[in-house]
């Protein structure tokens, strides 16, 4: 594959090998729940449960964590069902609360809103907790992630209807209140400890 | 499927209740596009209220198609929506960001450009990039 938008240094050639490396000591107990994922989803497509959709779902799975390599997501290795549970509850809750209120805000007589930049510093270093970090926001109507800085963990986050200072610190701890669940339901122990 | 005739009729009331909800808020959504100010402001309105309204009309046609396989179907439909949806925004917000294809007056904050300007964006991804408009 070849990058248009800029030519890639030798930094970046390094990281590539590195890469290459990295894909072949990602052992398969690693790949296996994406691996089953992809198949479950194949046998809902086809609707069906049969030998046939299994086998296939397994030859395409493998096919397409091959061809198209992604980095191997890096799990802690802790997993609460239950606090897993309530922060998919309070995320729906969320959506179902903010849907309205930027429907509210699209609709109301009484101007446009105003919006903010937020910058927030979460606490965890990893890229699993980051990015369902950032997907949880971005789905919340009214906050969308402009820019990630990976290395720092750093969000930033346009946040629609923040009229005042007050909000766009209400939003920030928002933000880390996310985090927090995330962290509570799969981060790794130490990383649970420093924010509870 | 369910034969009992009330139960079913109550189960479409419900379905048709949520199809409504569900249209609302996607009219939502195309009201905001048209009325907020910018691109960013505009992503809000065009990433997000139909979220929730597909999640509700996915859910009405479980309701009211009520088998087993329609609903191995409409699970994926969300779940790729709530994967996807916020990786379009991202990007347009982004791309939008960069180009400066936003209003900064009604940013009530922007840490972003802070940042930005601290860093001299000598070492940023956007540093060959014409500087956007000036707040």
């Amino acid at each position: 594959m070849t990058d248009p938008v800029a030519a890639r240094g030798a930094a970046d050639m390094t990281e590539a090998d590195a890469r290459a490396a990295e894909r072949a000591r990602v052992p398969l107990k690693q790949k296996a729940p994406l691996l089953l994922a992809l198949v479950l989803l194949w046998m809902m497509l086809w609707g069906s449960v049969t030998p046939l959709t299994v086998l296939t779902g397994l030859v395409v799975a493998l096919i397409v964590t091959q061809a198209l390599y992604l980095p191997p997501v890096v799990l802690s290795g802790r997993f609460n069902a239950w606090w897993m549970l309530v922060f998919l509850a309070r995320f729906l809750g969320d959506l179902v609360v903010a849907s309205f209120e930027v429907a509210w805000l699209a609709v109301r007589p009484r101007g446009v809103p105003r919006s903010a930049v937020i910058r927030v510093d979460l606490t965890t270093r990893s890229d699993f907790v980051l990015t369902g970090t950032a997907l949880a926001v971005s789905l919340v109507p009214g906050s969308v992630v402009l820019e990630v800085d990976r290395p720092n963990s750093v969000l930033y986050v346009h946040a629609l209807g923040v009229d005042s200072a007050e909000r766009v610190e209400r939003t920030r701890a928002h933000v880390l209140d996310y985090e927090r669940r995330l962290l509570r339901a799969i981060g790794s122990r130490e990383e649970w400890e420093a924010v509870r | 499927m369910i034969d009992a005739a009330p139960v079913a009729g109550i189960l479409d009331i419900v379905a048709g209740v949520l199809l409504i909800g569900g249209a609302l808020l996607s009219l939502a959504a195309a009201i905001g596009l048209l009325r907020f100010p910018d691109a960013l402001s505009r992503l809000h309105a065009a990433t997000k209220p139909q979220i929730l309204g597909l999640v509700l009309v996915v859910l009405a046609l479980a309701l009211s198609l009520r088998s087993w396989t329609s609903l191995l179907l409409l699970i994926p439909v969300v779940v790729l929506q709530m994967l996807t949806a916020p990786i379009s925004a991202h990007m347009v917000g982004r791309a939008g960001y960069r180009t400066g294809d936003f209003d900064a007056a009604t940013l009530v904050a922007d840490e972003l450009a802070d940042d930005v300007a601290d860093a001299g964006r000598s070492d940023l991804p956007g540093a060959s990039e014409p500087p956007r408009g000036t707040p």
